[in-house]
C-alpha cells in the first residue's frame, strides 16, 4: 500500500478538511454578513464528499485495497454507507439552521465550518481502524459538538446544555480511553486486525476490563441506557437545528464506530459483550420508552424517543450476525429520516410572532389549524411507534428477523413487548394534536427549506419507502459484509 | 523492583478518583474540569507504562495524541464555561439545573 493510494482512499475526508479550513478563514474575513455564502459552500462541500463515497458503497468496497495508512483508516462499503448518512444529517441541519438563528438574530459564520468539521470527524470514526484513529475522529468530532450545543450564547439553556454535555462528553472519552489504553496493554497493538489476533488465543481480565470500558465509553456516546442521562438535557438545551444534528450524525457515527470495534477487533470475543449489549439494548428501550410518558416538551420526548431506538438497533448489534448489522444499517438509515423530519416539524411550531413551541399541550388541535404539518408530525410519529403501513416498522421488522435467526427469540419476544409500551407516548402526541380542542397557538410562516426536508422525509417514511427495501438491504448486506470482511 | 501492576495501579487509582471528582463534587465546575484532566493524566500513565513495558512505541505517541487534544478540550471546556459564567453569574455545580426531568 504506497502513500498515493492512501490519499486517495481518503479524498473524502481532505475534501471535508480543506473546504473547512477555507471556510474558516472565508469566515474570519468577512465575518456573520458571509454566513450564507459560507453555509451554501458548505453544503456543496458536503455533497462532494457524498459522491466521492458513493463508488466504494455502490461497488460494494472490501479487504485490503480499502486499507490506508497501513491499516489506521479503512475506506470500505461500511464507512461509506455510514458516511453517506452523515453527510446527508449534516447538509439538511445547515439548510434549516439559518431560519432558526435568525430569529434571535444569531447567525454566524461559524455554524457551518463547525458542522463540517463535527462531519469530518465522524467520517474519521466510522473508517477508523486503529484505536488511534478512533480517538482523533472521536474528540474532533465531541470538541465541535461541544461547541455547537452552547451554540445560542443568549440562551442560558443553551449554554447549560454545552456544558453538561462537554462534562459527560469529556468522562465519556476518557472511559473509552481508560478502555483503549487497557486493550492496548493486553494485546500489544492498538490496530483493530492486531487485537483480534492477539486475542485470538484468549481473553484475558485486563484485556476483558478494557472491552467492558470501551463499551461504557461507546454507550454515552449512542446515549444507551445507563450511560443516557445527558441525552434529554442537552436535546431540549441545544438551538433545534443543532438537536436535529445530534439526533441524527453523531447517532450514525457511533453506532457504526461501536460495530467497528466490537465486531471486528472483539469480533470473536462475542460471547464477554453480547450480554452486556443485550442488557443495554432492552435497558434503553424500556427506559426510553417509560421516561417518554410525563414529558411536556416535544424536544425531550424526541431525546427519550433516540434512546429508545438505540434500544432497538442494539439488537441487531447483540446477535452479532452479518444479518444483525445489515438489520441495524437499515434501520439506521429509517432512523435518521425519521430524525430529520420529526426535528423539522418542531421547528415549523412557531406561535404568531415566530416565537418557537416546544410545548406538548401547545399543539393541541393543530390538525384542524394546520393540517398538513399535523400530518406530517403524525406520521413520522406512527412510524417512530413502529406501526405497521410505515417505514418505520420495517427498521424493526428486520431486527426482530435478525433477532429470531441468531435463536434469541427472547431477546426480540422482550423487544417486541416493550415497543408497545413506546407506542403509547407516540399516541399520545397524536391524539393532542388530532381529537384535543384546539389551542390555536401555532401560527408562524415556515421556510421552504423546512417544508422541502419534511416532505422528504415524509415522503420516505410512508408506505412508498416499502420500494426501496431491497435496494436498502442490498446496500446494507454489502456494508455489513464489508465490517466482515477484515475479520 | 517496580514493576507493570504498580503502574496500573496507581493509573487505576487516578481515574477512579477522576471519576468520583465529577460526580461527588458539588461545588465548582472548574474542579470538574480538573477531574477530566486527572481522568485523561491516567490513561496516559497507563498508556506510557505499558509502552516501555512491551517495548513498543505506539502507547507513547499515542499519549502525546492524548496530551493534545486534553489541550483543546480544556480550551473548548473553559470557553463554554465562560458563557455559561456570563449568562447565569454563578459556576457552582447545583445551580446547573434550568433543565430537569
Amino acid at each position: 500500500m504506497d502513500w498515493s493510494q492512501s490519499l486517495r482512499l481518503i479524498a473524502p475526508e481532505e475534501t471535508l478538511s480543506v473546504a473547512g479550513l477555507v471556510l474558516l478563514l472565508i469566515a474570519a474575513w468577512g465575518g456573520d454578513k458571509s454566513s450564507r455564502l459560507i453555509s451554501i459552500l458548505a453544503v456543496a462541500a458536503l455533497a462532494a464528499a457524498s459522491f466521492l463515497v458513493a463508488p466504494a458503497l455502490c461497488g460494494g468496497a472490501m479487504g485490503p485495497d480499502t486499507s490506508a495508512f497501513f491499516g489506521q483508516f479503512r475506506a470500505d462499503a461500511f464507512a461509506s454507507y455510514a458516511k453517506i448518512l452523515i453527510y446527508i444529517s449534516a447538509a439538511a441541519s445547515l439548510v434549516i439552521a439559518p431560519k432558526f438563528f435568525d430569529r434571535f438574530d444569531a447567525m454566524r459564520a461559524e455554524y457551518p465550518v463547525l458542522v463540517v468539521f463535527a462531519a469530518l470527524g465522524m467520517g474519521i470514526m466510522v473508517s477508523a481502524g486503529d484505536l488511534l484513529t478512533l480517538y482523533i475522529g472521536l474528540e474532533m468530532n465531541s470538541l465541535a459538538a461541544y461547541v455547537l450545543a452552547a451554540f445560542l450564547r443568549t440562551d442560558d439553556r443553551s449554554a447549560e446544555s454545552g456544558l453538561k454535555y462537554f462534562v459527560l462528553g469529556s468522562l465519556a472519552s476518557g472511559i473509552l480511553l481508560f478502555g483503549m489504553s487497557l486493550t492496548y496493554g493486553f494485546t500489544g497493538t492498538t490496530s483493530f486486525s492486531g487485537i483480534n489476533s492477539a486475542l485470538s488465543s484468549g481473553l484475558s481480565h485486563g484485556a476483558l476490563f478494557g472491552i467492558v470500558f470501551m463499551l461504557a465509553g461507546l454507550a454515552f456516546k449512542i446515549s444507551a441506557v445507563p450511560f443516557h442521562m445527558w441525552t434529554p438535557d442537552v436535546y431540549e438545551g441545544a438551538p433545534t437545528p443543532v438537536t436535529t444534528f445530534f439526533a441524527t450524525a453523531p447517532k450514525v457515527a457511533a453506532l457504526g464506530l461501536t460495530m467497528r470495534v466490537m465486531l471486528d477487533a472483539f469480533g470473536d470475543q462475542a460471547a464477554a459483550w453480547q450480554q452486556i449489549v443485550i442488557f443495554i439494548s432492552l435497558a434503553s428501550i424500556v427506559v426510553g420508552a417509560l421516561g417518554a410518558i410525563g414529558q411536556t416538551n416535544i424536544k425531550r420526548l424526541m431525546a427519550y424517543s433516540s434512546i429508545n431506538n438505540v434500544g432497538f438497533m442494539l439488537i441487531g448489534l447483540a446477535v452479532a450476525t452479518p444479518q444483525g448489522a445489515s438489520a441495524m444499517l437499515v434501520y439506521l438509515a429509517i432512523y435518521v429520516a425519521m430524525s430529520l423530519g420529526g426535528f423539522v416539524a418542531i421547528l415549523m411550531l412557531k406561535d404568531e410572532n415566530g416565537n418557537f413551541v416546544e410545548d406538548i399541550p401547545m399543539l393541541a388541535g393543530l390538525s384542524r389549524t394546520r393540517p398538513a404539518l399535523a400530518l406530517g408530525l403524525a406520521m413520522i410519529m406512527f412510524s417512530l411507534a413502529g406501526i405497521p403501513p410505515l417505514f418505520g416498522f420495517w427498521g424493526k421488522f428486520v431486527v426482530f428477523q435478525s433477532a429470531v435467526q441468531a435463536n434469541m427469540i427472547a431477546l426480540a419476544a422482550i423487544g417486541i413487548a416493550a415497543s408497545v409500551i413506546g407506542a403509547f407516548y407516540y399516541l399520545k402526541v397524536v391524539k393532542i394534536m388530532y381529537f384535543d380542542e384546539p389551542a390555536d397557538v401555532v401560527k408562524g410562516e415556515n421556510d421552504i427549506w423546512h417544508k422541502i426536508i419534511l416532505v422528504a422525509s415524509v415522503v420516505f417514511i410512508s408506505p412508498l419507502g416499502y420500494l426501496l427495501t431491497k435496494w436498502l438491504g442490498g446496500l446494507a448486506d454489502a456494508a455489513a459484509a464489508a465490517l466482515y470482511f477484515s475479520l | 523492583m517496580i514493576g507493570i501492576e504498580h503502574y496500573v495501579v496507581v493509573s487505576s487509582i487516578l481515574f477512579v478518583l477522576g471519576v468520583l471528582g465529577i460526580f461527588l463534587n458539588r461545588k465548582n465546575i472548574i474542579v470538574i474540569l480538573m477531574a477530566i484532566e486527572l481522568i485523561l493524566l491516567a490513561v496516559n500513565i497507563n498508556l506510557v507504562a505499558f509502552s516501555s513495558f512491551l517495548g513498543d512505541l505506539t502507547g507513547q505517541i499515542f499519549a502525546m495524541f492524548v496530551l493534545t487534544v486534553a489541550a483543546g478540550e480544556a480550551a473548548v471546556g473553559l470557553a463554554i464555561l465562560v458563557i455559561y459564567f456570563r449568562g447565569r453569574g454563578s459556576i457552582a455545580v447545583d445551580d446547573v439545573n434550568r433543565m430537569k426531568g
